[in-house]
């Protein structure tokens, strides 16, 4: 990175994100507290993106992939890193504008480097989420992913929703010229994101290849899936169903899915039948949540 | 005359959309200009990234009066059918006119100003425009392929005032996102417009940009004695993704070369669109994509087409683009590695949990179809049956591999290098790299004996499967590519000269696959053979006249066709293709009123003329050589045969009278025509011969 001034330290690129999101008129929230594959799975964006009701917030959120584990050996793969992910809604006119704003606050110069909208449309088959848009590319990395929201939990959306999801270390790594993640500069005295996270990759690939037991992960996931339309079925104080906290065990099955994945215990024949029941469980929730706001209304 | 200036402009449209959309706009809005009566000098439409442009030169100011005359009912005809014509035309019975008793509407309609044509047609085209994929954006109703930021449209010189969903039309555009000068421009016609985008780097045309972007790549790497891997494809997609395209050479760590260079290249062209980099030029200024024979030798240089002019030259974009390449082969070398170290037995093993189709069962037992059946065939093409059937249970496991999981492209490929590095003969690696051949009318065919019987095995397979469950091509849908399959099965067959009964192969096939019988499958493969032929030159009617001898040896029928041409191509042969329509025209009246005696035609009988019993002996003659040539398939010599029998069929017809009254004169040159039929029908049936 040929930039005059020191190129920021991960948190300070969190930092810096946070501000100019922040000056943009966005909720800063924190990261969900339930293991998400994806920052779009915090309910901040996949529950809010639907009904009619403006809504700006910017979060970093960590994303687990348990499949995606290499022991801490691969210098880009890892089963759990950030996502800093942006939702506003509607779309301002000028997002892209805003979103080249956002880059230039890293110091990312398009004068200097290569920024091109590539197109790519954006699915999430477990959440029965879509949308079009790009991939943002710097010097031919992706850097973001940019969508409007057409849909949500299998509903097509009232308004559309502009969502970034920045990959925050691969971004980092591109401010700061770094090839492998663990060498990533977490503070600025010199911290690096190995010392942080590398026994953290180690320990958890291990247990997401080889630890988990597999007949448990099975008996939890029946349980959350029965806990959701148990969920459902209840009222609150205000008659409402209890939507959000059905959405929470949709989130922690989708995990347990993940984990039973990670384990090869999931035959071919039985992975669509899975991701179908916790996208009808999305659903469910979803069209909870667009008819409670409809009610309101 | 005046001259339409149309801009839609949008945020990134999708490269791979917008040379379609160019179409479907010039065609939209000159279907709907055309029906209002209006004709113009011409017209050109541009896409690019970010803008759908449109240009009408000569269009005049104003649409036509016109007239329409309109056909009524008959003026005989009930009272309710003139009422609803009445209705439909506003007018009343007087004012229709009658001829030759039927009545006729004239409707006239005063022309109208083009601008208020224009501002409809543009509503109704971005409201109708056929984009593969749209969306609605914020929080607006309207649909396009990404959000609509500005629509200019000037008609002669002045703007056309119209709003489509809270866009209102103006006379401004942008130029380049990052180079431009930001400044927002008015354009006054086609010419400023065209002028002011290049100076603010957009450049409109997409040949432009191709232009810019091949005399770019080739200077920068001629300027270190590198050579470009064209690539038509790519360049399609680059040229779609830039404003103003600039080629930049970059460096790759050479260790990656180390790596099969289909994957090397690959890995560039589909995650990084960047083009490959020769070293050597073989000769001329670039070189295609090598064919058979492998992948050109690839020098550790990448060309990307940026959308900047980067201030500082390129260089810190070149050396980002070849991190991101380095990480990107990174993964390539950890699948290549690791699909080392996994194998074909336990690809193999995962392959009986992938399903081909429902109904055909999964790929591993596909496999095992396969590797039967190239056991079948490798007598046939000469290959060793043991290797045939190994290299067939080879065949498909790489689709269970991390390379080919990543790069689908590389099917086969990927297969034959593992087998080659797990130590299988060369001939059973070739065969499984290959086995997928031709892929299309323009792919290579095999030779090499094994992979002619794996190929001609992994195709019969999917051919007899599909027919047998009914899942046969119609019309322009054909899902599981038969036409392309069976059109391969044709040409490993006739360019490896193999000679087979394809109904008996195909009966053997369906037989052990149990699917049940696959109905109409040889009438297809006659079907693709035509087709082939015609494609080359062959008469359609020739190949009927050999199909109807009911022959499924297709190298056989090809020969025939081939010698049959030759043949009627000679004097000799167009003259008795004419005696034989002569005779069989005769026998086919005679066949009408009875049946027509058969049998020894008789010599020496007293008055008969010589052009009979010359005629006779000839036929004898010829069929005894026809017999024989036909035995030892030498078709020329069967129509040197025939040919003998021209100059006795001209002089029979020339001296003698079929109808004679002498009833047993009449019976023998019956009977002596039957012959002459009978005998030409074994080479071909000449009746279906146009001519």
């Amino acid at each position: 990175m040929t930039t005059s001034t020191e190129p920021l330290a991960f948190q300070d690129l969190i930092l810096t994100l946070h501000r100019y999101w922040g000056e943009q008129g966005c909720a800063i929230l924190q990261p969900y507290d339930i293991e998400v594959g994806a920052g779009t799975l915090h309910p901040a964006t996949v529950l809010r993106a639907l009904g009619s009701k403006p809504w700006k917030a910017a979060y970093v959120q960590p994303s687990r992939r348990p499949g995606d584990g290499r022991y801490g050996e691969n210098p880009n793969r890892l089963q759990h890193y950030y996502q800093y992910q942006v939702i506003l809604k509607p779309n301002p006119d000028n997002l892209q504008e805003l979103y080249l704003g956002s880059l230039a606050a890293i110091g990312i110069d398009p004068k200097l480097h290569d920024i091109r909208f590539v197109e790519d449309d954006w699915e999430n088959p477990t959440v029965g989420a879509w949308g079009l848009g790009w991939e943002v590319w710097c010097d031919g990395m992706e850097v973001t992913q940019f969508t409007y929201f057409q849909g949500v939990g299998g509903i097509e959306v009232d308004v559309v929703s502009g969502e970034l999801t920045y990959g925050l270390e691969r971004l980092a790594m591109y401010v700061q010229g770094v090839d492998n993640v663990y060498d990533l500069k977490f503070t600025k005295e010199g911290l690096t994101y190995g010392e942080v996270f590398l026994e953290n990759e180690r320990q958890q690939s291990e247990a997401n290849f080889h630890g988990y037991d597999v007949d448990g992960l099975k008996r939890r996931f029946e349980d959350m899936v029965a806990e959701v339309s148990r969920l459902l079925a209840l009222t609150g104080p205000q008659g409402q169903p209890l939507v959000l906290p059905a959405y929470d065990q949709v989130l922690k099955a989708s995990h347990l899915f993940n984990l039973m994945d990670a384990r090869g215990a999931i035959a071919v024949a039985e992975r669509q039948s899975y991701i179908g029941r916790i996208r009808e469980l999305c659903k469910a929730c979803a069209t909870a949540y667009v008819e409670r706001e409809r009610g309101e209304a | 005359m005046p001259q339409l200036l149309l801009e839609i402009f949008s945020e990134e449209i999708p490269a791979r959309m917008q040379q379609g959309a160019a179409r479907d706009l010039d065609r939209m809005v000159s279907d709907r200009l055309k029906a209002a009566g209006l004709t113009w000098d011409a017209l050109t439409t541009y896409a690019g990234p970010r803008r759908l442009t449109l240009v009408i030169d000569g269009l005049p100011a104003a649409t036509p009066d016109r007239e329409e005359e309109i056909k009524g009912p008959k003026a005989s005809a009930p009272e309710q059918a003139l009422e609803g014509f009445l209705r439909k035309t506003g007018l009343t019975r007087d004012q229709l006119t009658e001829r030759d008793g039927v009545l006729y509407a004239v409707l006239s309609s005063k022309g109208r100003a083009t601008t208020d044509l224009i501002a409809e047609t543009v509503d109704q085209v971005i409201r109708a425009f056929p984009w593969p994929k749209s969306m609605r954006w914020g929080s607006g109703s309207l649909r396009w392929v990404r959000p609509i930021k500005r629509i200019l449209c000037l008609f002669d010189g002045k703007v056309v005032p119209f709003e489509i969903d809270g866009i209102q039309s103006d006379a401004i555009t942008e130029g380049h996102r990052f180079l431009g000068s930001g400044q927002l421009l008015k354009a006054s016609d086609f010419v400023d417009y065209r002028t002011q985008l290049e100076r603010e780097f957009v450049l409109l045309d997409v040949a432009d940009r191709k232009l810019r972007i091949l005399e770019e790549a080739k200077a920068a790497c001629a300027a270190r004695g590198l050579v470009l891997v064209d690539d038509d494809g790519l360049l399609d997609e680059v040229a779609g993704l830039a404003e103003w395209p600039t080629p930049i050479l970059g460096d790759m760590d050479p260790q990656f070369l180390a790596l099969p260079p289909e994957v090397v290249r690959l890995s560039m062209k589909v995650h990084q669109k960047y083009f490959a980099v020769r070293s050597s030029p073989p000769s001329g200024g670039s070189t295609r994509e090598a064919g058979e024979g492998g992948a050109p030798q690839l020098a550790p240089n990448f060309l990307v087409v940026a959308n900047v002019e980067a201030t500082d030259g390129g260089k810190a974009l070149a050396a980002g683009n070849s991190r991101v390449l380095s990480a990107r082969l990174n993964d390539a070398r950890f699948f290549w590695d690791e699909d080392q170290k996994v194998g074909f037995d336990a690809w193999n093993e995962k392959l009986k949990g992938v399903t081909f189709h429902a109904k055909l069962g999964t790929l591993a037992e596909r496999v095992e179809r396969i590797a039967a059946l190239a056991r079948e065939i490798a007598p046939l093409v000469g290959a060793d049956a043991d290797q045939a059937e190994t290299a067939a249970r080879l065949c498909k496991a790489d689709l269970a591999s991390g390379m080919v999981g990543e790069f689908p492209e590389l099917q086969g490929i990927m297969g034959g290098y593992y087998a080659r590095l797990a130590g299988y003969p060369d001939a059973v690696a070739d065969a499984v790299r290959d086995h997928y051949k031709p892929q299309g009318p323009a792919d290579t065919v095999p030779t090499a004996p094994v992979t002619v019987a794996v190929a001609l095995a992994d195709k019969l397979d999917t051919l007899v499967g599909f027919f047998a469950i009914d899942e046969k091509p119609t019309g322009s849908k054909d899902p599981f590519a038969l036409r392309r399959a069976a059109l391969g099965v044709i040409r490993l067959v006739l360019e490896n000269g193999v000679r087979l009964s394809l109904g008996g192969v195909l009966f053997g096939v369906a037989v052990a696959s149990k699917f049940g019988a696959p109905t109409g499958i040889l009438a297809f493969f006659a079907d693709r053979l035509t087709v082939l032929l015609r494609d080359q030159g062959q008469r359609h009617d020739l190949v009927a006249a050999v199909f109807a001898l009911g022959d499924d040896d297709l190298v056989r029928i090809v020969r025939r066709v081939e010698a049959l041409a030759a043949f009627l191509a000679t004097d000799d042969g167009a003259n008795l293709l004419a005696g034989y329509k002569r005779a069989s025209n005769i026998l086919r009246a005679e066949e009408k009123k009875g049946p027509v005696p058969t049998g020894m035609v008789q010599t020496g009988l007293p008055n008969q003329p010589e052009a009979e019993t010359t005629l006779a002996f000839a036929v004898n003659a010829a069929r005894t050589a026809v017999e024989t040539a036909l035995e030892s398939e030498d078709f020329a010599a069967a129509m040197t045969a025939l040919a003998a029998l021209r100059a006795p069929v001209d002089a029979f017809f020339e001296a003698v009278m079929v109808n004679s009254e002498v009833p047993e004169e009449r019976d023998n040159r019956l009977k002596l025509l039957g012959q002459v039929r009978d005998v030409m029908g074994q080479v071909a049936d000449f009746g279906q011969i146009a001519g």
